[in-house]
């Protein structure tokens, strides 16, 4: 009597899923150390770090290029369907924001050399705790999509609302510090700008959140999630 | 919504079945069948081999009275009206209205037309010579093959190609009006390109006909279909629109099957 199996009748097709897993699984390990090691390198003032996160970041272009090639072949190939589909695409969508994360995780090194440069500014400490927090949900919610595990990515996704808020009260601390000391502007916008690269940080992991429900539902997440960064307003007339 | 009209109009039931159960003998191949099927959409019975969706497509105009040994009881309507039982439809009538296109191409050894013909002449359904030739011409001309045979009417059907063959008896079947066509896996002994022209027939026809496929090729259900059902065991595991299916099916077995975890 037929019954169900965890692995496809074609072994290869098994090996192929495997294969994009595991780059997944490398891509995402690469993407987490070159966002902490960004960090630590704003709050170690540290340039050789944050020379190495710059250098380092064409891993994770590499691995971006071969999920891309990887998922074409398995879908012209195989022709996946149900949660194969979903895992397929899924690693497609993915490796595209992680991609993206490694991006900003370079930029904000690229930046902190300059930083390094001038004096430090007090803003700093609040960066490097948003930093710090945006890495550990990055963490979080990259291990729950590996896995899988739909509820623990949404107890992630619904934490992005601490990363906003964050960013928002650091957007005013910028400021404010900058109005004190005009001497500041320069080291503080490009503060500005790094916090910027985190709080995108923050928007990719929860994209990864939400796919990671698709995998394990079919269903793609319909509800908004409030927005509380309202740092776009800043200044503006309220009505 | 403005599309809701439209859609209540496509949903309109054709054929339904209820508890359908087969035994061949002391063998219950089918245990008690519910199913629907709507007018204008395609339906594709999916399953592994031996999981009774031929037998169940053979129920839905009595193709299984032909079987000594098979015993059919549950109901089958077409338009709401019984086709098993005391009452039901002429089994010779039902067969008119709920046409077949089987597995292998089986043209018969006349000429094309007489093939095309056949139907129309044993139940009488023309006036006249003229009338019949339109008749003929319009069946081939819907079943995609008049541009290829109108020339060479009078040569033997089984001379044609394999998937010209196939399409001479969907020409065949439509010839006499059905309102339902069954098919029995129809692509299976053809190649790519002339299953693929079957199956852009398929989707011209549902503007005309409600129609049941039976195939082994996912990617056909997928690709024809606007239902699937799922057949295990002798029971359907799960029906669902085919998009919802193959994206995101509810049941395991169903899962198991079409991702080829079924070993």
């Amino acid at each position: 009597m037929p019954t169900i199996g965890e692995q496809h009748i074609v072994k290869s097709y098994d090996d192929e899923m495997k294969r994009l897993h595991d780059a997944l699984a490398r891509m995402a390990g690469l993407a987490e150390a070159q966002l902490a090691a960004s960090i630590e390198a704003l709050e170690k003032r540290d340039s050789d770090i944050a020379t190495q996160v710059m250098n380092s970041d064409y891993k994770v272009d590499e691995c971006e290029h071969f999920i891309n090639e990887q998922t074409v072949r398995l879908l012209a190939l195989r022709a996946p369907v149900a949660d194969d589909l979903r895992l397929v695409i899924s690693a497609l969508k993915a490796a595209g924001d992680i991609e993206r994360i490694a991006d900003h995780a370079a930029n904000a090194a690229k930046r902190s050399l300059v930083l390094n440069q001038m004096p430090t500014v007090a803003p700093m400490r609040s960066l490097v705790r948003m930093g710090k927090l945006v890495a550990e949900l990055l963490n979080e919610v990259l291990d729950a999509f590996l896995a899988h595990d739909a509820e623990r990515a949404l107890a992630v996704r619904s934490r992005d609302q601490e990363v906003d808020d964050l960013y928002s009260s650091l957007f005013r601390e910028i400021l404010t510090y900058m109005m004190e000391d005009p001497r500041t502007i320069t080291a503080c916008s490009h503060l500005m700008f790094i916090a910027k690269n985190i709080e995108r940080v923050g928007d990719h992991a929860t994209n990864i959140a939400e796919m990671t429900y698709f995998i394990s539902t079919g269903r793609a997440l319909n509800d908004q999630r409030p927005k509380r960064d309202t740092s776009a307003f800043e200044g503006a007339v309220t009505p | 919504m403005p599309e809701a009209s439209a859609d209540t109009v496509a949903l309109d039931t054709k054929m339904t079945s209820r508890d359908v159960k087969v035994h061949y003998g002391d063998k219950l191949a089918l245990k008690g069948v519910d199913l629907e099927f709507r007018t204008n959409e395609v339906t594709a019975l999916i399953g592994p081999s031996g999981c009774g969706k031929s037998t169940f497509l053979r129920c839905l105009n009595r193709m299984n009275d032909t079987i000594g040994i098979a015993r059919v009881s549950g109901q089958v309507t077409l338009d709401n009206d019984h086709i098993y039982g005391p009452n039901g439809i002429d089994p010779v009538l039902l067969r008119m209205r709920v046409g077949m296109v089987f597995q292998k191409p089986n043209p018969f050894p006349k000429s094309l037309y007489d093939n095309v013909a056949f139907g129309p002449r044993i139940h009488g359904l023309y006036r006249d010579k003229d009338h019949l030739d339109e008749i003929v011409t319009k069946a081939l001309e819907k079943a995609g093959l008049w541009h290829e045979v109108k020339d060479r009417l009078y040569e033997k059907g089984t001379g044609i190609s394999g998937g010209q063959q196939q399409r001479l008896c969907i020409a065949r079947a439509i010839a006499v009006s059905p309102e339902v066509i069954l098919m029995d896996e129809p692509c299976s002994a053809l190649d790519p390109i002339a299953t693929a022209k079957v199956e852009e027939l398929i989707d011209e026809l549902r503007e005309n006909f409600t129609i049941v496929i039976v195939t082994h090729s996912m990617q056909q259900a997928a690709r024809v279909s606007q239902r699937t059902a799922f057949f295990h065991l002798g029971e359907v595991i799960e029906v669902g629109d085919t998009e919802q299916i193959f994206t995101a099916p509810t049941q395991q077995l169903t899962q198991g099957y079409i991702t080829g975890r079924f070993g």
